[in-house]
């Protein structure tokens, strides 16, 4: 199970956060504090695997991590999701960005949370991956997209 | 209307929409939250607008205030609202919303049900796939429990995007509603082998999160898996797959062999396959050591990759065959250690990880001694301290286990205390008293050493922080003053202790310190007495008062008072002293004594003495008529005495919580109450001032190491060189034995010194921590009962019943609220009228015979047969014509057997069979002139000895009630479970079967919710001919000292080609004592505990005239009584063994000469006393 998905920038600000488990709102913050200050001060040549965040889970959570450019990718995970499948997972998610807003950089994110969170909902759902394939992701993705033109349309001409 | 409309859009241009949002926040850094709260209450004024357009695009700006860390759970009705607009658009809006910030307390979820279930049945796949996908992040029980119905339908959805999404949410049910795993089970198997790879790869993953937890209930999947693993070219699906084999392999070995093949294959194929693989291999194969040893080859060479993602994987996968295979990761531990020294510290710790479980006696001290110096080098504290615990961990391992030489581990926690900066002062401090304490040995060598610590001690009071390295002068003092004796100088030690640098340290050091000055003093007196020369007994006196006043100042509490308690003490002392009286003796009684260790778990395992209740009312409760309506019920509804282990309720603790504030508020308004005010705070200020405390010099040309300290290399070497002086004894030994005998020397001599070889430095008894007297034997301690998988622990392969069908609910309420009980009643009733005639005859025929009645005797459960009158039994008034007739027809032949649940064992069913065959020739004879094909089925599982059978029966069988197991339910003490097996035997079909009982006071029939006490339970399958089911019935018994009978009856309906008619059998259920006892295994030590806590009552037996073997004789008890053997010396045993309400039976059991006696204790003696009985009729039988 992923219990949360989080995406912020160098200086920690975050992009958008997804608990698979109730927190309250501060707590979320301080989630996102501590993690950030767990992986931003860990080199880029270090493993993307990360123990002993105290805050969520315990023992068996583990944080594995993507760092691109301005922005951290960050998962938190138990001990029945493979490590390096995670790993692919990100990467996986993140090309679908790259895909739906060609080019992807963190401005999109910044100005569309919503459909970021419209996008992992295609690969993850309540904590357990969905869909691993990038076409399969993308296709629905853009029907969705698709639908919510036509209505609107519908509703800019009444 | 229009122009509501063309008003709303209009307004909506003026609207900030999510970017503007985002802009306008990044425009106004300065005042962020300034700016942030005026936008919330545009956001208010838009969510009050009638457009949903306005609503939606409020509610899209909540959500990213959410993430910024505002509550926007006010706004969850509106969300709602959102969410139920019939657009796409407006509906993903609302739902994301939810999925952010609803969760199981938000009240609002309730509204949704109807909502959801309406967007899960929509014809726009869109719509049922936005409502999953929230549904998954915020489902309740609730939820779970309305929708599963719905859910499970769409699992067989045309649309894979559906398929899969449903499939992936049953796990949220499954969770939140465990009731819904087995109806829903069959179509999530189904799910495995669907077409789209999808939906396959949902449930693959489904399924492993079930499996994960609870393996067992999956095992039959396996061969499922497998041809997946093989098929499979998805690599999500795959790992996933082999993780489960992981988890499954170790209940079954064989899988393991079947798997080497195509995991070999898949190592070729990827490379993130290759660490499950590997990972899988080491968690599943026991006996393998072959590819065990292949494994750790390949390890190996991952963990010298350049990639640190590998290395990290490598030490990860190693640690996991350490589990299984210590031995042959041992060999690496160079590697091992290589990886301390790595930059990154998620590597260190997985290789600090491996280490602890690599040591061992011989290589602790070497292993140790690396990590110090890690530790000296070490930069971030984070670091540090995880290095440290894990010093401390390696060694204190399963209760010291490989630590040879104490001292050296003293002075290992010695030259811990000089780091700086860590947050574990307590861990080390705990860990030197605990050695203190528990090694008698070591208590001379670590005095001395925590004697140099507190003379040192201004080195550790830099840090006086919370659990900062100070806490060891806690350890230290108590450690100096419990052991005292020991001290080579305890005036000097005296007077380290109350030094006035002292009062910086924290109140409960200080507190510690005083307590344990005081106990040096009696040591100081003790030995200053006896010297003529009287002036010195009175100086250390006089330095006690000069010294001690400072501490009746203190602010802490605790100090001051210790501290003016021996205060006045010592001065009292001193004017004895100075009338020359000798008061050594009765100042050292004040101390006398020993302190033992006790478990951390003792107080737990104390057992709740009979009749105390800790939830009644010592006194009534106070009636307080302010809040009289918000008075907690259940305080109560609980004034029967419950066995169970009380809790701490809540409400007593609201109950405090209120008190206090009332109290509070009567004091705040009490003129005379003095309340808490800054001019008293003057006197006692909270924190000790600071600048009121002399300083004391700190000389800072002391070396950075505790002076006169002996270093812990110095043991090391030390310990090599006694190892090395041994092993040459040895070897010397060895000669000399292979001088003697030549040929088995020489195996020995050539193998590497082995782990039996090393033997400790001094020989050290270390004291067990004491347990209460007859705590309870339990292992459960440790396993949370909040884990929701527990729930989901479900034998899946058990079919189907009627009962468990997931909840449909239709739209009239009235339908939703019939129980299938009253269901049943009502078809019963139907019927009646048409057989009432047949009834009544049947109703006369009983009053003439003898009562038709069966006995289900729940007595030794496999004595336990039934004693069955049948009205067509021979001897009764029925007349041959009629009984013939009615054999012929539809003869009914009830047989209740007691199987023991031992019986399911093969070889007891062949014996059993044996037997039966035996007693059907018997039978054969016995009623030759019947003839006809009958078959008697009786429960005898007994061995050898056949019991008299008081089944007499010329008719056919029909139904077979076999009672095969009675479990007193250990969870609820007040449960007792029948187990049922009904077997139809005739070639009719039987339907509507109907088990009911008579309640009696004691014992009662569980029934659903809502049936009345006297309706009957239908047995949730029915049997066409030749098939056999089980039945569980649910007893709650509330006392259970005394066997009991319940009366009841078994209606049935036989249906057979031409007709159906209704039958009913009475019968007697019999639950003995003994099937309330559980065979509960006791550890010797504790059974002497219990049989001396003399809470016992006793009682005895004498068997006459019993020829079988001791050891026979015990079996037969254990057996047939639940007991357990805990000791046997000759011909004398002890025997134990608990009842489901928790009440210890001990049986000493001794034999001589044909007679055997019995004494037996336990806490209720009328149980006692029935379960002896029992027994002698157990042997009163053979």
């Amino acid at each position: 199970m992923i219990k949360a998905i989080l995406i912020f920038n160098n200086h920690g600000k975050p992009r958008l956060i997804r608990f698979y488990q109730y927190f309250a709102e501060d707590m979320q913050q301080q989630i996102i504090r501590e993690t950030f200050h767990l992986v931003s001060k860990r080199d880029d040549n270090v493993c993307n695997f990360l123990e002993g965040g105290s805050l969520i889970g315990g023992s068996d959570y583990k944080l594995i991590y993507r760092h691109y450019a301005t922005l951290y990718f960050v998962f938190c995970v138990d001990s029945s999701e493979s490590e390096l499948g995670i790993l692919d997972l990100i990467q996986v998610f993140v090309e679908t960005l790259d895909k739906c807003f060609e080019n992807v950089c963190e401005l999109d994110l910044i100005f569309h949370m919503d459909k970021v969170h419209y996008i992992l909902q295609e690969v993850v759902m309540g904590g357990m991956v969905l869909e691993t394939n990038m076409n399969e992701i993308v296709a629905q993705v853009e029907l969705q997209n698709r639908m919510e033109k036509s209505e609107f349309v519908f509703i800019s001409r009444m | 209307m229009a122009l509501k409309i063309v008003k709303g859009s209009i307004d909506r241009m003026f609207d900030k929409n999510l970017q503007d949002l985002v802009r306008g926040i990044r425009n106004h850094k300065e005042d962020e939250a300034k700016y942030i709260s005026t936008c919330i209450d545009e956001i208010k004024q838009e969510l009050k607008q009638d457009n949903i357009a306005v609503k939606a695009n409020a509610v899209c700006k909540l959500t990213y205030l959410q993430m910024l860390g505002y509550d926007v759970s006010w706004a969850a009705f509106n969300i709602v609202e959102v969410m139920s607009s019939s657009k796409f658009t407006y509906k993903r809006i609302g739902y994301l919303a939810a999925s952010q910030c609803f969760h199981e307390g938000t009240d609002v979820i309730m509204l949704t049900t109807n909502q959801i279930r309406k967007d899960l049945s929509s014809p726009n796949q869109y719509d049922t796939g936005v409502a999953l996908t929230g549904l998954s992040c915020f489902v309740t029980p609730d939820l779970a429990r309305d929708l599963a119905n719905d859910i499970m339908t769409l699992m067989s959805h045309t649309k894979p995007f559906i398929r899969k999404k449903a499939v992936l949410i049953m796990y949220k049910v499954f969770l939140k509603y465990p009731e819904s795993l087995r109806p829903a089970f069959p179509r999530l198997k189904e799910k495995l082998e669907d077409p789209d790879p999808g939906v396959q790869s949902a449930a693959v993953n489904v399924i492993c999160e079930l499996a994960r937890r609870n393996p067992k209930n999956y095992l039959s999947l396996a061969p499922l898996f497998f041809k997946l693993m093989t098929s499979s070219t998805n690599n999500w699906v795959l790992i996933k797959i082999i993780k489960l084999f992981g988890a499954l392999t170790p209940l079954e070995p064989r899988l393991g062999k079947k798997l080497i093949e195509p995991l070999t294959n898949l190592i070729h194929r990827f490379l993130s396959s290759v660490i499950a693989v590997l990972i899988s291999l080491s968690s599943g194969m026991p006996n393998h050591s072959a590819s065990i040893q292949l494994c750790v080859q390949k390890l190996r060479i991952l963990i010298e990759d350049s990639d640190q993602n590998l290395k990290y994987l490598g030490l990860l996968a190693m640690s996991k065959i350490l589990k299984t295979h210590p031995k042959s990761v041992q060999s690496h531990k160079d590697l091992i250690l290589q990886c301390l020294d790595d930059k990154d510290e998620s590597i260190r710790l997985r290789a600090l990880d491996l280490l602890y479980g690599m040591v061992s006696k011989k290589n602790l001290m070497e292993i140790v001694k690396k990590l110090m110096v890690h530790v000296d080098k070490a930069e971030g504290t984070t670091y540090r301290d995880e290095l440290l615990t894990k010093i401390i961990d390696i060694c204190s391992q399963s209760n010291y286990q490989y630590i040879t030489n104490f001292e050296w581990y003293i002075s290992i926690l010695v030259e811990l205390t000089r780091l700086e900066g860590t947050r574990h002062g307590h861990l080390i401090a705990s860990q030197m008293l605990d050695v203190a304490i528990r090694v008698k040995a070591i208590r001379g060598f670590a005095v001395l050493q925590m004697a140099t610590l507190l003379d040192n001690a201004h080195m550790l009071t830099g840090n006086t922080q919370r659990n900062g390295i100070c806490e060891v002068l806690y350890a230290a003092a108590w450690i100096c003053g419990e052991f005292s004796d020991h001290l080579e100088d305890p005036l000097q030690t005296l007077e380290a202790m109350l030094r006035p640098k002292v009062a910086t340290l924290p109140g409960h050091i200080q507190a510690v310190y005083i307590q344990n000055a005081a106990k040096l003093f009696a040591t100081v007196l003790r030995a200053q007495e006896g010297v003529p020369d009287s002036q010195k007994a009175q100086e250390t006196s006089q330095l006690l008062i000069d010294r001690l006043p400072l501490f009746v100042q203190s602010a802490n509490l605790e100090v001051q008072e210790r501290a003016s308690c021996v205060l006045q003490l010592v001065k009292y002392i001193q004017k004895l002293q100075q009338k020359e009286v000798a008061v050594a003796e009765e100042v050292s009684a004040l101390f006398a004594g020993e302190l033992n260790p006790v478990a951390p778990k003792a107080q737990k395992k104390v057992p709740i003495p009979e009749g105390l209740d800790l939830d009644a009312w010592i006194n009534e409760p106070p009636s307080e008529s302010e809040s009289e309506d918000e008075k907690p019920r259940a305080v109560f509804s609980q004034e029967e005495p419950r066995h169970t282990r009380p809790r701490h309720t809540e409400v007593d603790e609201k109950e405090l919580a209120r008190r206090r504030e009332a109290r509070k508020q009567e004091q705040a308004n009490n003129p005379f109450y003095i309340k808490a005010s800054p001019s008293s705070q003057k006197v006692y200020p909270e924190v000790p001032g600071v600048e009121h405390i002399p300083v004391v010099q700190i000389d800072l040309s002391v070396p950075l190491k505790v002076p006169g300290m002996p270093m812990s290399d110095q043991y090391l070497k030390m310990e090599e060189e006694r190892r090395q002086k041994e092993k040459e004894e040895k070897k010397k030994k060895e000669k000399k034995k292979k001088k003697e005998k030549r040929g088995r020397g020489r195996k020995h001599e050539s193998g590497p010194e082995s782990e039996e070889d090393i033997t400790p430095a001094h020989t050290v008894d270390i004291v067990t921590e004491e347990m209460p007297e007859n705590a309870l034997p339990s292992d459960d301690d440790d396993k949370d009962p909040n884990d929701p998988h527990k729930a989901l622990d479900i034998d899946l392969d058990k079919p189907l019943a009627d009962s468990e069908k997931l909840p449909v609910r239709t739209h009239r309420p009235t339908d939703i609220l019939k129980s299938p009980v009253e269901g049943a009643e009502l078809e019963s009733v139907s019927q009646e009228p048409k057989k009432k005639s047949k009834k009544d005859k049947k109703e006369k025929k009983k009053d003439k015979e003898r009562k038709c009645e069966l006995n289900l005797y729940l007595k030794p459960p496999d004595y336990g047969f039934m004693h069955l009158y049948i009205p067509t039994a021979s001897g009764t008034t029925l007349s041959p014509l009629q009984s013939f007739a009615h054999s012929d027809k539809i003869t009914k032949h009830l047989c209740f057997c007691l199987l023991q649940k031992f019986s399911k064992h093969k070889k007891k069913k062949q014996k059993k069979e044996k037997e039966d065959k035996k007693k059907k020739k018997r039978h054969h004879r016995h009623h030759s002139d019947e003839g006809g094909d009958e078959s008697v089925q009786n429960g005898t599982v007994e061995e050898e000895e056949p019991l008299p059978v008081s089944i007499q029966s010329t008719t056919l069988a029909l139904l077979s009630v076999q009672v095969y197991d009675i479990q007193g339910n250990l969870q609820d003490g007040s449960q007792v479970v029948v187990s049922v097996i009904f077997e139809n035997k005739s070639t009719s079909f039987l339907k509507s079967m109907e088990f009911n009982v008579l309640d009696s006071l004691n014992s009662k029939l569980q029934r659903p919710d809502g049936a009345g006490p006297h309706d009957g339970l239908s047995v949730p399958f029915q049997l066409p001919p030749g098939v056999s089911n089980e039945a569980r019935f649910v007893f709650s018994v509330q006392s259970i000292v005394m066997p009991q009978k319940l009366k009841g009856t078994l209606t049935f309906i036989v249906k057979s080609e031409e007709s159906s008619t209704h039958e009913k059998l009475d019968f007697k259920l019999h639950f003995t004592c003994t099937s309330y006892l559980i065979t509960t295994p006791c550890y010797s030590d504790a059974y002497a505990k219990l049989l001396e806590s003399g809470d016992l009552k006793s009682s005895s037996v004498r068997l006459e005239g019993v020829s079988m073997s001791f050891h026979h004789l015990l079996a037969r008890i254990c057996f047939h009584h639940h007991f357990s053997v805990v000791e046997r010396i000759d011909s004398c045993a002890s025997l134990y063994s608990r009842s489901i309400q928790g009440h210890h039976v001990c049986l000493l059991v001794k034999t001589a000469d044909q007679t055997v006696s019995i004494d037996a204790k336990c806490d209720e003696p009328s149980l006692l006393g029935n379960v002896l009985d029992e027994i002698k009729q157990t042997f009163s039988m053979c």
